[in-house]
C-alpha cells in the first residue's frame, strides 16, 4: 500500500510548488548572475575591458594569475576609496542617529496618538520616491549659484559663494538626507513598544525626566538603534548616486569606483572583484549583526 | 509646552526632508532657467516637456517596463509569500534568504552582475534586459509586503471555509485572497514606483535605445543645460508620492497596518 | 487620627470639551497614618485614577491633595514621598532583580556601596533573598510581584500605594499574599492605600474601606461597619448580596426558612413566601423565594442539618425569618444610590 500524504503534507507540497517559479526567476536573475560575476572576477581584462577567455587553464591557476584582480583591488589608491566609503558611512550613521533619534522619540512618546501615523508616513514617504531626483535637488541647493549660496549672499553672511559641490561635505549631506528615514523607522518601532508604565515607575521611584531617559528609555531602545545603524551604515558604503551627483571625481566612493571600471576604466574584471569584496563585507557585517542580536535575545528588527 | 525643543527639532527635520523637494518643485515654475533666484512664474518648462521627444519616449519606456515588471513580480511575490506562510513548505529558510538578496546586495553589484550575465549570454541590452532586471528586485518587495499582510490574518479562516464545504482552491480564492488583496495591490504600487524610479541597476543594463526616464533625467541633470529637468522631476516625484500614499492607505486597512 | 493623606474635594475630568468623562467626582477622604486603607469598587469607578493622583501620575482637575499636611499640587511623581506598586509590576526588563530594587536608591543619596545591603534587606522582607541576579522574565508572577513590592519598600516611603497588585495571581497565591501583605504592613507601620475590586480581599486586609461607584465615595468606614451597616444599596450589594425589603436590607445569610411564621413581639420578624428555586452548593443552599407582592428574595443557608430537613419544593409555602437586628435601614439617599 502506497504511503498517502497527510493533509498538512499536501499543503506543504502545494507550498513548495508555489515556490518553484520564484526560485527559477530569482535564481536565474540573481544567483546565477552573481556567480558569473564571481567567475569573471578571476579573469584578466582584454583590450576593451571585458573578461578575457582563458586559453591555458593549468598555467592560469598555477601562476596565480587568477587572483590578479583581487591583488590589484587592494592597491593604495583603491584602499583610499574604501577607507573613504567606510568613514563617510560611519559619520553618516552617527549623524543620522543624532538627528533622527529625537524625531523618533517625539513621534513615539510625545505626539498625540492620532498624529503618529501621519508623522511617521511623512518621514517615510520620501524614501519611496526617486532617490536620484531628491539628490539632484541638492545640486540646486549646493551649487555655486545654488539656493544656499544665494540665500547666504543675500543675507550678507558671506561675500563669495561657498564651494560646496564636489566635496565630501556635499556627499555627507546627501547621504544623511537619503538615509535618515532608515534610522527614524526602526528607532520609532522600538520606542513605540516601550511599556509606558516603566516610565511611570521610574518617575515614581525618584528619577527625573533625564534620569528616566538615560536609565530606562535609552537602554530599551537599543535594539532599534542597532537596527537603524545597520540599515544606515551598510547601504551607505555601497552608495553610488550621492557621490556621482554631488561628489564629483574628487570624492569617489566604492560604488563609483566599480562603475568606473565598467565604463571608462575598462577593467570589468577588476570592477567585479571590488564589487564582490564590497558584497562580502556587507554580508559579513550583516551576519555579525544577526549573531550579536540573537545572542542578546534582541529581535532582529530588519 | 514641556517638549518644545523636541518639537522644534522634529519640525526642522521635516523641513530638511521636504525642503529640497519643495525647492525643486518651486523652481520648475521659475522663469529663469538657471540659478535659484525667483524671477517669475511660468509653465513654460512643463509645456516644453510635451514637445521633448526624448523625454516622452523615455517616459513611455519607463511606464512599459514598470507595468510589465509589476505584473510579473506581483504574481511571483504573492505566490512566494503564500508559500512561505505555510508551515509545511520545504526550503523556506533559503527562499527567505533569496528574497532578501536584492535588498542586501548593493545595487552597484547587482547591476554589474546582471550586465555580465547578459553579456555572457550575448543578449543585447534592450528594454527586455531592463525588464528582467527590474523583475529581479521587484519580487522581493511584493513578497515582503504580502508576507507582512498574511502575518496579520487568521489562517484558520481558510480551514473554516473548507469545513463549510469549500474546496481548498475555493477557500483560498473566496477567503484568503480577498483579505490579502489590499496587500498585493499595495505591494504592486510600491514596486511600480521603485521600477519607475530605478537608476543604478537600469544604468548598467539599458542599451542605447532603451533610455528610461531616470536615465534621461540623470543626463539632463549632469549636463545642466535643459531646465525642463525640474519640471519632469517634479512630475515624477508627484506621481510616485501619490502612488505611495495610496499604497499606505491600502496597507493601513482594517485593523493593524504594517508600516513599510 | 493622625492624618497621613488628606484628599479634599478632588475631581478629575478626562476627555475633550465635547465628551468629558468624570472619573473622580468631588471625593474627600482622610487616611490615617499606619492605616491599611482600601479603595474598593467595580471597574471604572475611579479608584485607580484616585490612586494615580496620589502618586502624581495624574493631576486633579480641581481640589487638592495633602500628604503629611503638604500640598501636593505641582509636585511631580519623582519628588513625592509615596511609592506605587503597579498592577502589572512594571519591572525594568533590562535590569536584574537587584538593580530593579536598587533603582530609586541613588535619588535618596544612598552611596553605591550601601545599595547592596539595602537591596538585600528589602528582598528579605518580601522573602525573595537569593534571587538578586535573576532577570524579570525568569520570574513567576508571584515573584515579580514581590520584587515590585521590594523596589518600593526599599525606599522606605511614608505611604505605599498598591494598584490591584494581586489581580494577576491565582486564587491560592492570592490568599497567601493577602496574609503576607497584611502582616508586612503591620510590621512596617507604613500607611497602605490598596486598590481592589475584590470585596473579600478588601475585607480581609483593610482597617478601613472606601467603597467607590462612578467616581464617588459611597461609604468610607471601618471594614466591619461597611459590611454590617451599609449606608447605600450599592454598598450593600457590592460587599455581599443584599435583599431589599420595604426600605431596609437583609443579607441572604441572615434569612432562614421555616414552616411557621414568627411569633409577635419576639426578636424575629417574618413574611410569607413561595419557594421558587433551590440550589445545593455543598456548604450552602441558595433559595430563591417570592414575596406576596412579587418581589424576589435570596436566602443562603448553611447545610448544618441533613439536606432533607430544609426541603421545600418549588411552589410550596414557607415563611422567611430574620433577626430584627440584622435589618439595615437605609435613608432616602441610600435607597436611591446604587
Amino acid at each position: 500500500m502506497g504511503k498517502t500524504r497527510s493533509r498538512s503534507q499536501r499543503k506543504g507540497d502545494r507550498g513548495t510548488m508555489l515556490l518553484l517559479p520564484t526560485w527559477l526567476v530569482l535564481g536565474g536573475l540573481l544567483l546565477l548572475p552573481l556567480l558569473i560575476l564571481l567567475g569573471t572576477s578571476f579573469h584578466p581584462p582584454d583590450d576593451v575591458g571585458n573578461p578575457q577567455a582563458i586559453s591555458n587553464w593549468s598555467q592560469f591557476f598555477h601562476s596565480g594569475d587568477w587572483a590578479h584582480n583581487y591583488v590589484q583591488s587592494v592597491r593604495p589608491i583603491y584602499l583610499r576609496v574604501a577607507w573613504r566609503s567606510l568613514w563617510l558611512a560611519a559619520i553618516t550613521t552617527g549623524l543620522c542617529l543624532l538627528i533622527g533619534y529625537p524625531v523618533s522619540f517625539y513621534i513615539a512618546l510625545i505626539a498625540p496618538q492620532r498624529r503618529k501615523n501621519l508623522l511617521l508616513a511623512l518621514a517615510v514617504i520620501p524614501f519611496w520616491t526617486s532617490f536620484l531626483i531628491r539628490i539632484s535637488a541638492w545640486r540646486i541647493i549646493l551649487q555655486d549659484r545654488g539656493a544656499l549660496n544665494a540665500l547666504l549672499l543675500h543675507l550678507h553672511l558671506i561675500y563669495e559663494p561657498l564651494r560646496l559641490m564636489d566635496t565630501p561635505l556635499a556627499v555627507l549631506i546627501g547621504l544623511v538626507y537619503g538615509e535618515l528615514p532608515f534610522m527614524i523607522l526602526p528607532v520609532y518601532a522600538s520606542l513605540e513598544k516601550l511599556d509606558r508604565t516603566l516610565l511611570e515607575a521610574s518617575s515614581d521611584l525618584g528619577a527625573s525626566g533625564r534620569g528616566t531617559f538615560w536609565r530606562v528609555v535609552w537602554p530599551l531602545s537599543m535594539p532599534g538603534v542597532a537596527a537603524g545603524c545597520v540599515l544606515v551604515f551598510i547601504p551607505g558604503i555601497g552608495q553610488f548616486i550621492v557621490s556621482d551627483l554631488l561628489g564629483g571625481s574628487r570624492t569617489m566612493l566604492l560604488g563609483n569606483l566599480v562603475q568606473n571600471q565598467y565604463t571608462s576604466g575598462r577593467d570589468k574584471p577588476l570592477g567585479a572583484a571590488i564589487a564582490l569584496e564590497l558584497t562580502a563585507a556587507v554580508l559579513a557585517m550583516l551576519i555579525a549583526y544577526a549573531i550579536a542580536a540573537k545572542r542578546r535575545g534582541m529581535e532582529v528588527a530588519l | 509646552m514641556k517638549h518644545r525643543w523636541l518639537l522644534i527639532h522634529s519640525l526642522g527635520v521635516y523641513v530638511f526632508l521636504y525642503g529640497p523637494i519643495l525647492l525643486l518643485a518651486a523652481l520648475s515654475f521659475n522663469r529663469s532657467p538657471i540659478g535659484a533666484t525667483w524671477t517669475g512664474l511660468t509653465f513654460n518648462w512643463y509645456a516644453k516637456l510635451f514637445s521633448d521627444a526624448d523625454i516622452i519616449d523615455a517616459a513611455q519606456r519607463s511606464l512599459l517596463i514598470a507595468a510589465g515588471a509589476t505584473a510579473v513580480a506581483s504574481v511571483l511575490g504573492t505566490a512566494a509569500a503564500l508559500a512561505l506562510s505555510r508551515p509545511g513548505t520545504r526550503g523556506r529558510g533559503p527562499t527567505a534568504g533569496l528574497l532578501y538578496l536584492p535588498i542586501i546586495v548593493p545595487e552597484i553589484v547587482t547591476g554589474c552582475a546582471l550586465l555580465t550575465f547578459f553579456s555572457v549570454w550575448r543578449w543585447e541590452l534592450s528594454l527586455w534586459t531592463v525588464g528582467l532586471a527590474h523583475i529581479s528586485f521587484s519580487v522581493s518587495y511584493v513578497a515582503i509586503v504580502v508576507r507582512a499582510r498574511l502575518a496579520g490574518i487568521d489562517r484558520t479562516l481558510e480551514d473554516a471555509a473548507q469545513d463549510l464545504g469549500a474546496s481548498p482552491r475555493a477557500a483560498f480564492w473566496r477567503v484568503t485572497f480577498p483579505m490579502i488583496l489590499p496587500g498585493v495591490v499595495a505591494g504592486a504600487l510600491l514596486v511600480f514606483t521603485v521600477s519607475i524610479d530605478d537608476y543604478v541597476i537600469t544604468s548598467f543594463v539599458a542599451g542605447p535605445a532603451s533610455t528610461t526616464l531616470p536615465l534621461r533625467i540623470a543626463s539632463m541633470v549632469k549636463t545642466g543645460l535643459t531646465p525642463e529637468v525640474n519640471a519632469v522631476s517634479t512630475l515624477l516625484l508627484g506621481l510616485t508620492m501619490i502612488l505611495v500614499l495610496v499604497a499606505q492607505r491600502l496597507l493601513r486597512g482594517p485593523g493593524e497596518g504594517s508600516h513599510i | 487620627m493622625d492624618i497621613a493623606i488628606d484628599i479634599r474635594a478632588v475631581t478629575k475630568r478626562f476627555g475633550e470639551v465635547t465628551a468629558p468623562v468624570t472619573a473622580v467626582d468631588n471625593v474627600s477622604l482622610s487616611i490615617g497614618r499606619g492605616e491599611f486603607f482600601s479603595l474598593l469598587g467595580p471597574s471604572g469607578c475611579g479608584k485607580t485614577t484616585l490612586l494615580r493622583m496620589l502618586a502624581g501620575l495624574e493631576h486633579p482637575t480641581s481640589g487638592s491633595i495633602l500628604l503629611d499636611g503638604r500640598e501636593m499640587a505641582g509636585v511631580p511623581p519623582h519628588l513625592r514621598p509615596v511609592n506605587l506598586v503597579f498592577q502589572h509590576y512594571a519591572l525594568f526588563p533590562h535590569l536584574n532583580v537587584a538593580k530593579n530594587v536598587a533603582f530609586g536608591l541613588r535619588y535618596q543619596g544612598v552611596a553605591r556601596r550601601d545599595e547592596n545591603a539595602r537591596v538585600a534587606e528589602a528582598l528579605e522582607l518580601v522573602r525573595l533573598g537569593g534571587l538578586e541576579n535573576r532577570r524579570p522574565d525568569q520570574l513567576s508572577g508571584g515573584q515579580k510581584q514581590r520584587v515590585a513590592l521590594a523596589r518600593a519598600l526599599v525606599l522606605k516611603p511614608k505611604v505605599l500605594l498598591l494598584d490591584e497588585p494581586l489581580g494577576a495571581l491565582d486564587q491560592k497565591l492570592r490568599k497567601e499574599m493577602q496574609v503576607e501583605l497584611k502582616a508586612l504592613q503591620k510590621r512596617l507601620g507604613i500607611t497602605f492605600v490598596f486598590v481592589t475590586h475584590d470585596q473579600d480581599e478588601a475585607l480581609t486586609m483593610s482597617d478601613r474601606i472606601a467603597v467607590m461607584n462612578a467616581g464617588r465615595v459611597e461609604q468610607a468606614d471601618a471594614a466591619a461597619t461597611v459590611f454590617e451597616r451599609p449606608r447605600t444599596l450599592f454598598v450593600a450589594g457590592f460587599l455581599g448580596a443584599a435583599n431589599l425589603i420595604d426600605g431596609f436590607i437583609v443579607r441572604p445569610e441572615k434569612l432562614s426558612l421555616r414552616l411557621e411564621s414568627a411569633p409577635e413581639g419576639g426578636a424575629f420578624l417574618s413574611l410569607p413566601v413561595t419557594v421558587e428555586d433551590r440550589v445545593y452548593q455543598g456548604i450552602n443552599t441558595i433559595w430563591t423565594v417570592r414575596l406576596d407582592d412579587g418581589k424576589r428574595l435570596t436566602i443562603c443557608q448553611q447545610n448544618t442539618e441533613p439536606f432533607d430537613v430544609h426541603a421545600g419544593a418549588a411552589g410550596e409555602k414557607r415563611h422567611v425569618w430574620w433577626d430584627k437586628r440584622h435589618a439595615v435601614y437605609l435613608d432616602e439617599k441610600g435607597l436611591d444610590a446604587g
